[in-house]
């Protein structure tokens, strides 16, 4: 025994966390043509980053992810959401019409493809960036009361 | 005055104001999480606020442009009616929407020094985030016409509001297990609500609120829509503090900030008991089977239980906020009572006591803010001797407790006379009289606080600070003065609601 007893799970979670990655970048893009879309791919994303400070410890994770950074991120992702229906409505559109971003003539479907993937791509950076701030609130929470106090 | 305002905004911006009133907030709200202090994000939400109303009176204008009220529509994404959400203005939606952005205005202005008190600082930009999401979100379950849509704006603003209740904790630790308890609760309520909106869905194919009342003519005694109705009703009730379901309220408003119980005082139970108007009488109906005897034997008899019990416990209450918040489910009490008289001045009174409540209440714990950010006590031992050190804040304070009680000559009054001769004109005189007991109840609640406040010696003479900041005694005096002026000139307030009830029972709606 050399102490190490989690090394199978280090070396299979390795090799899964960019396979999770991927598929959710796949779930994301691939939302249009089948089941998913930005909320799973969100979901599976912060899966990944989850998966990654359970094997390898939480503040590794954090120094990677800051949670700082984690929140912006989901800030971020509801600003892209409202900056799309501005958008429309800068282009004269009614708010979230995606019909109008390129003021295209009728036929056109640029601006559903685009309107609803940078929409999703708002929705999956909002829930990637609340889960992994959810989940440190929880795994990085400081106990108040101390062992010896109970 | 609305006429001036409406004159400054732009045609393009009138047109899309419905979408501008939550999408200003919407799209500040994030930016203001990530603002880098809490000033910055402040001044960001006073924007959005400010912003927000200035859109509620042009909207106001729109409606009132033509006789008996005009409706806007508003297709959000371009996705017309019943397909698509709908956000759908009428007179009793911009009635209550002018009285959210009003209050939530006001309350932004004045916050910042209790803010400061209270919220520390790492945690001041992510809280006036969370705030302007639950502005936005009460904004929305006003705006919107679409029962789903409604829903997830109930949800946007009650989960903004467990954080906001629960960042108390900084204060005091109660805050925490009063969230908890109202997280739970409040999503109770919303679940019933959505259940209820699911089961009008299976009997009707529709969730648009207009079209719903179309197609619940023909589905009356339909089983589904029973079982919706109930769970539609208690849901809503849960929400809006109604008297079996308000256990939640009293210790939420108690241990919150000072700045998020003078908010939501004032403007969450109204929304979620406009989103119960709504329901009862434009989507539902007063033809509809269940609705008669709802209004007279669950609506009107938790109504009375309210305004006594809830009266009652008020007056044994020794911490101030205590007081004021059992007195809120009592206020809930009266306006279910000119509800259930089922009659356009009954609705009426009861959304005129609605909007007199909010003023009320938004001033007296505006007020109350100002105490504990210079006294930090919030019982009645420590409100002894305020109106000789704090006479600035203390007399915007008595003006809102008369106001409350119902004198002649403040807003409470005139509302009250409304539901009065409301009960009168439906033969329910004894309904006059248990309004007269409860403000009798009011009288002793709040004379021991005035009493206190007026005629005790002061505990700490020699504090240096004593009146609260200048930004909180204007907000404070602008309520305090719209209750006077209500009470003096209540034509405007009360034709808001006369119109709002008239929308209703003519179905203007539809």
């Amino acid at each position: 025994m050399n102490g190490d007893h989690h090394v199978i799970l280090r070396v299979v979670a390795k090799a899964l966390i960019p396979i999770i990655s991927v598929f959710g970048f796949f779930v994301h893009f691939h939302g249009e043509y089948s089941p998913g879309g930005g909320f799973q791919a969100g979901v599976i994303l912060a899966v990944a980053i989850i998966l990654y400070s359970l094997i390898f410890g939480i503040a590794p994770c954090m120094r990677a992810i800051t949670p700082g950074f984690a929140r912006t991120v989901a800030a971020f992702g509801l600003f892209l959401y409202a900056a799309v229906g501005f958008w429309a409505l800068a282009m004269g559109g009614n708010f979230l019409y995606y019909d109008a971003l390129f003021r295209e003539a009728p036929g056109g479907h640029l601006g559903q493809h685009v309107g609803i993937i940078v929409i999703e791509l708002g929705v999956l950076a909002a829930v990637a960036g609340s889960m992994v701030a959810i989940y440190y609130a929880f795994a990085g929470r400081v106990s108040e009361i101390r062992d010896e106090d109970w | 005055m609305i006429e001036f305002i409406t004159s400054l905004v732009p045609a393009d911006i009138a047109a899309h104001a419905p979408a501008l009133l939550i999408g200003v907030p919407l799209i500040l709200a994030p930016l203001a999480a990530m603002m880098p202090n809490g000033r910055l994000a402040w001044l960001i939400s006073i924007f959005a606020t400010g912003f927000s109303l200035v859109m509620a009176i042009v909207m106001l204008a729109q409606v009132r442009s033509v006789e008996g009220g005009a409706v806007i529509s508003y297709a959000m994404g371009g996705w017309l009616p019943d397909a698509g959400i709908e956000f759908r203005i009428d007179a009793l939606n911009s009635m209550i929407l002018l009285l959210v952005t009003t209050i939530g205005f006001l309350a932004t202005i004045f916050g910042w020094p209790s803010i400061k008190a209270e919220i520390r600082e790492a945690k001041r930009a992510m809280f006036m985030s969370a705030y302007l999401v639950c502005f936005l979100g009460l904004c929305g379950v006003a705006a919107t016409g679409d029962a789903f849509n409604l829903f997830v704006f109930l949800e946007i603003s009650s989960i903004s509001t467990y954080v906001l209740v629960a960042l108390g904790a900084t204060r005091d630790r109660r805050a925490l297990p009063a969230s908890a308890n109202y997280l739970m609760m409040g999503t109770i309520g919303a679940s019933f609500f959505v259940v209820g909106v699911g089961f009008l869905y299976a009997a009707t194919g529709t969730l648009n609120m207009a079209e719903l009342a179309e197609r619940l003519q023909d589905a009356q005694n339909n089983k589904a829509v029973l079982a919706g109705y109930a769970f539609i009703l208690v849901g809503l009730g849960l929400k809006a503090a109604m008297f079996p379901l308000h256990q939640w309220l009293p210790n939420a408003y108690a241990y919150s900030p000072s700045f998020v119980t003078m908010f939501l005082a004032a403007t969450a139970t109204k929304v979620a008991l406009y989103a119960l108007v709504r329901f009862l009488f434009t989507v539902f109906g007063l033809e509809f089977s269940f609705e008669g005897s709802t209004l007279v034997w669950i609506l009107m008899p938790m109504g009375i239980a309210a305004m006594v019990a809830c009266s009652f416990q008020a007056v044994f209450q020794t911490d101030v906020r205590r007081t004021l918040a059992y007195s809120s489910v009592a206020q809930v009490g009266y306006m279910l009572l000119g509800i259930s008289i089922g009659t356009a001045a009954g609705v009426s009174a009861g959304l005129f006591h609605l909007v007199n409540h909010a003023v009320i209440k938004g001033a007296l714990f505006m007020a109350l803010a100002g105490v504990v950010l210079t006294y930090k006590g919030t019982t009645l031992n420590d409100f002894r001797g305020l109106g000789r050190s704090a006479p600035w804040t203390m007399t915007a304070f008595a003006i809102a407790a008369v106001s409350l009680i119902g004198v002649p000559l403040t807003a409470g009054f005139q509302s009250k006379v409304a539901l009065g001769t409301a009960l009168f004109e439906n033969g329910w005189w004894w309904g006059v009289a248990v309004v007269m007991f409860s403000s009798l109840l009011a009288v002793i609640y709040m004379g021991r606080i005035l009493e206190a406040v007026f005629f005790r010696a002061p505990i700490n003479p020699n504090k240096k600070r004593k009146e609260a900041p200048l930004l909180i005694l204007i907000p404070l005096w602008i309520l305090a003065l719209a209750n006077i002026w209500i009470g003096v000139q209540g034509g405007f307030v009360a034709g808001l609601a006369d119109d709002a009830a008239a929308s209703l029972f003519i179905g203007g709606a539809r």
